[in-house]
């Protein structure tokens, strides 16, 4: 019985990371395909958040001790608080250096102190 | 000096963990990685309340569950978005008012909005956010409420 | 199955050092060398599990705070032509009063 609970995780620890490297794959598409540097931020954030999630719990489920699962969340939690900074940075320095956000109809580039 | 000892033991925990030595010179290494990142600690000046937030991790989680919920609703949004036609995006900037007063409820509300794909933080000033967001239609400053209200509950002292 | 994730892994990969030499901004090219680095964490963490030696996550672990730095360093001296520009707000604040501190 135990057993068959280890290998139906295994399999399903493989499979979402498989599931995984595909969202990575598709994120990879984003990137190259989305128009100006703003789009394409969000493409890369697809790979740090939902593929690096699948593929983290899927090797959690494959198992390999205590100290292999703290590892694996500890990349997690690196990826999920160093990711957004290192976007937020260069979001915010293609930002201060006039990298104009492309947009639809009337987009102009508001700055963050006015509006109320 | 609490949130110094708690550094202190959070450092000495993830020594250990990582390791997973025993042997008594990997007591003197772990001695001096622990002396050395507290001196990197010390020289930025962050040992305070806010970058020693074990007693609200209770309220963290909980906040952490929420957004990965946010998050799987998002991924699937920006996925989408991503096998559509590049003339179906509508990328457009918003500006939104940060509630939380702390530091921690601060970064969590920018840290998060940034996580959550199809949003990215561009700018923070006077507890504005600017926000470029990958489907800009019908997004407005109140878009965001819910994020704020949230991260105020994570972040900010009780009250 | 394993393998096969890894392959896909490097294909995006790949399909991200397409971005990186098509630019056009220097911004995209930083943005995919950091995408580059996490997906390399995730490499190393796939290949490791499927060589059997979890023990290659302490690689990735070294990797994932290598990159990180990276690309805040890189950042930070485009902005200020310069590394040598403290972190801390105090410090920082001392500089800009005694005019040391590069123009931004």
């Amino acid at each position: 019985m135990l057993e068959q609970a280890a290998s139906i995780a295994a399999f399903v620890g493989q499979g979402l990371v498989l599931a995984g490297a595909i969202v990575t794959i598709i994120g990879s598409v984003g990137v190259l395909r989305f128009p100006d540097f703003y789009t394409r931020i969000h493409a890369a954030s697809v790979t740090d958040t939902l593929g690096a999630g699948l593929i983290i719990v899927g090797l959690v489920l494959l198992g390999g001790g205590f100290f292999v699962t703290v590892k694996l969340l500890i990349i997690w939690g690196l990826i999920l608080i160093t990711g957004p900074t290192a976007s937020h940075a260069l979001a915010n320095a293609a930002f201060t250096s006039h990298v104009k956000p492309l947009g639809r109809g009337d987009l102009r580039q508001p700055s963050a102190s006015d509006e109320g | 000096m609490k949130y110094f000892i708690g550094l202190v033991v959070a450092l000495t925990a993830g020594w250990f963990v990582l390791s997973g030595q025993t042997k008594p010179l990997f007591y003197v290494l772990a001695g001096m990685s622990v002396l050395a990142a507290l001196w990197a600690t010390a020289r930025l000046e962050i040992i305070d309340r806010d970058s020693s937030p074990y007693h609200r991790g209770i309220l963290l989680f909980s906040f952490m569950g929420w957004l990965f919920i946010e998050m799987i609703k998002a991924n699937i949004a920006v996925i989408r978005a991503i096998f559509r036609p590049v003339g179906a995006l509508s990328p457009g900037v918003t500006v939104t008012r940060c509630q939380a007063r702390s530091d921690l409820g601060r970064t969590l509300l920018a840290n998060s909005i940034t996580l959550t794909p199809g949003t990215v933080t561009l700018d923070i000033a006077d507890g504005k956010l600017m926000i470029h967001a990958l489907q800009g239609d019908g997004l407005t400053s109140d878009s965001f409420t819910e994020f704020s209200r949230r991260s105020v509950v994570a972040g900010d002292e009780r009250g | 199955m394993l393998v096969a994730a890894a392959l896909a892994i490097f294909v995006s990969m790949s399909l991200m050092l397409v971005r990186a030499f098509a630019g056009p901004t220097t911004y995209d090219r930083l943005l995919s060398v950091n995408s580059f680095g996490s997906k390399t964490v995730l490499l190393i963490g796939v290949m490791g599990f499927a060589n059997g030696r979890p023990d290659f996550l302490d690689i990735a672990i070294v990797y994932a705070l290598i990159n990180f730095v990276t690309t805040i360093g890189i950042l930070k001296f485009f902005r200020y032509r310069t590394l040598e520009v403290s972190l801390s707000t105090r410090r920082r604040a001392v500089a800009d009063a005694s005019g040391e501190r590069p123009d931004a």
